[in-house]
């Protein structure tokens, strides 16, 4: 069975519709990419996957369970990292691990985690004072504090420069090889080609196509993922 | 330890780390105490104000002051910059509730607003001699139920607020006439009749308050209206609250 199945999710707001008709599975193990623009409702989509929102129609299905009905249970099982979410400037690294670890039953080592995400020397560091780098580093350790099965990580490295996007990338990799199933939400081509196994493409709240990087650019008889997408969403 | 007992941890030193509301609860109103006492026209008894001394009348406004600068500044401003950064919705994918968070605020600022009174008893009793509150269990009674409704009035503001500049802006609607009323601005006994009928039942019951520091004890109606008050609030406030 898939970790995650999602039929004919529909979710719509008091003025647009956001996901229109989304189907698609993540099975256990692989970097699940979900690739669109900007409103393609990519955001949307995994916060119902998280039981922050309940869809209007269709089906959701995480770890067998519902997370509109069962989001308890299910976020001691699903980690996550928000778009635009910030900690308070003055909570110290070490300390907001150790907060976030207390939530969870059965928390990774914050120590431990802190070492793996190369963050161990900003442990008594203001969150207000990193870069935006360790930043994102430290909200991917938040992710990972509860002993996740499923990492949800949202426009990871929007905002990033070259290099805190690599190495980010790197941790992301590295989140995989322990064994959790990641649900990579992002708008770059270059990040879903390096990073996913396989890849939905969202447009205007609808898949256009899923598949594995290399058979998204085969059926769309392209080079690049880059000129897949701008062949399945027919715009330029 | 618990997660709430975590998050009351590191609330706590978050506080104390920029620590504005704290000094300006716990100083502010002692300082204004100490400065118009050291008019000594303000700590003779004199004609306009029946007698009595100026500062005895308006030690219980300050306590006013008190509770409404927390309760209608601070908490709809943190609650509402903790919305507008995403740390509640953060907090909604782990499975703590965030109204954990709520409570942890809610229990410090309490402890800010006893400390600010405390404060303000200590140097009434001991540079002005306004004796401790005749009623003590009264006196508590009346703080308590006071807090509790002022602090219910600022949760609506941060319940709907997008950003703690629009909290602020909302909970200035019920800040003005609790300090108006409240005698905080001018003397209660100088204001109009109408006035000094109203503001014994506004939160957070001024009246009460003075009558069970200086006086024979609060009126139980005056308690009560308070109580409701603070129910109705926090009612409303669950109701409307928005966790992003």
């Amino acid at each position: 069975m898939p970790l995650v199945e999602v039929k004919n999710l529909r979710k719509s707001y008091p003025r647009h519709v956001a996901v229109e008709d989304v189907s698609f599975h993540v099975e256990r193990g692989e970097i699940f990419g979900i690739l669109g623009t900007n409103g393609a409702g990519k955001t949307t989509t995994v916060e119902c996957l998280q039981g922050l929102r309940r869809p209007d129609s269709g089906s959701v299905s995480v770890l067998g369970l519902d997370p509109a009905t069962e989001g308890k249970v299910l976020k001691e099982k699903v980690g996550a990292q928000l778009q635009e979410s910030k900690l308070p400037d003055k909570l110290r690294v070490g300390e907001a691990l150790e907060l976030y670890a207390s939530f969870y039953r059965d928390p990774a080592d914050p120590g431990e985690l802190l070492r793996q995400l190369g963050l161990t020397d900003k442990r008594d560091s203001a969150f207000g004072t990193l870069s935006g780098g360790q930043k994102q580093r430290v909200s991917i350790a938040l992710a990972l504090v509860g002993s996740p099965e499923i990492a949800v990580l949202d426009e990871l490295t929007t905002g990033l420069d070259p290099h805190a996007r690599r190495d980010t990338w790197k941790v992301i990799e590295g989140i995989r090889d322990r064994g959790v199933t990641v649900v990579l939400v992002t708008h770059f081509m270059d990040e879903a080609e390096r990073l996913c196994d396989r890849i939905a493409v969202l447009d205007a709240g609808r898949v256009l196509a899923t598949g594995t990087p290399a058979e998204l650019r085969h059926t769309t008889g392209q080079s690049t993922l880059d000129d897949a997408f701008v062949a399945l969403t027919g715009r330029d | 330890m618990s997660a709430f007992a975590k998050i009351l941890s590191v609330e706590t030193k978050l506080t104390l780390r920029t620590p504005t509301w704290p000094v300006f609860g716990v100083l502010l109103p002692s300082a204004l105490l100490l400065g118009i006492g050291s008019i000594p026209g303000m700590r003779e008894p004199g004609p306009a104000t029946g007698g009595a001394r100026f500062i005895d009348g308006w030690a219980p406004s300050l306590i006013v002051l008190i509770v409404t600068m927390l309760g209608l500044q601070a908490i709809p401003a943190i609650i509402a910059n903790y919305r507008e950064s995403g740390i509640l919705r953060r907090l909604s994918t782990t499975p703590v509730h965030p109204g954990k968070l709520l409570a942890a605020q809610l229990l410090i600022n309490t402890v800010v607003a006893l400390a600010g009174v405390g404060l303000l008893l200590a140097v009434g009793a001991a540079v002005f001699d306004i004796p401790g509150p005749r009623d003590p269990a009264g006196f508590l009674l009346a703080l308590v139920l006071g807090t509790t409704s002022v602090f219910s009035l600022g949760l609506i503001a941060a319940a709907v607020a997008k950003t703690g500049k629009s909290a602020g802006a909302l909970a200035m609607i019920a800040y003005l006439p609790i300090m108006v009323f409240g005698g905080v601005y001018l003397p209660r006994s100088l204001m109009p009749h109408v006035v000094q009928q109203i503001g014994p039942y506004l939160p957070p019951g001024v009246q009460a308050l003075q009558d069970a520091w200086t006086g024979s004890g609060p009126q139980p109606l005056q308690l009560a209206v308070q109580a409701v008050f603070a129910l109705g609030s926090g009612v409303i406030a669950a109701r409307v609250f928005r966790w992003e």
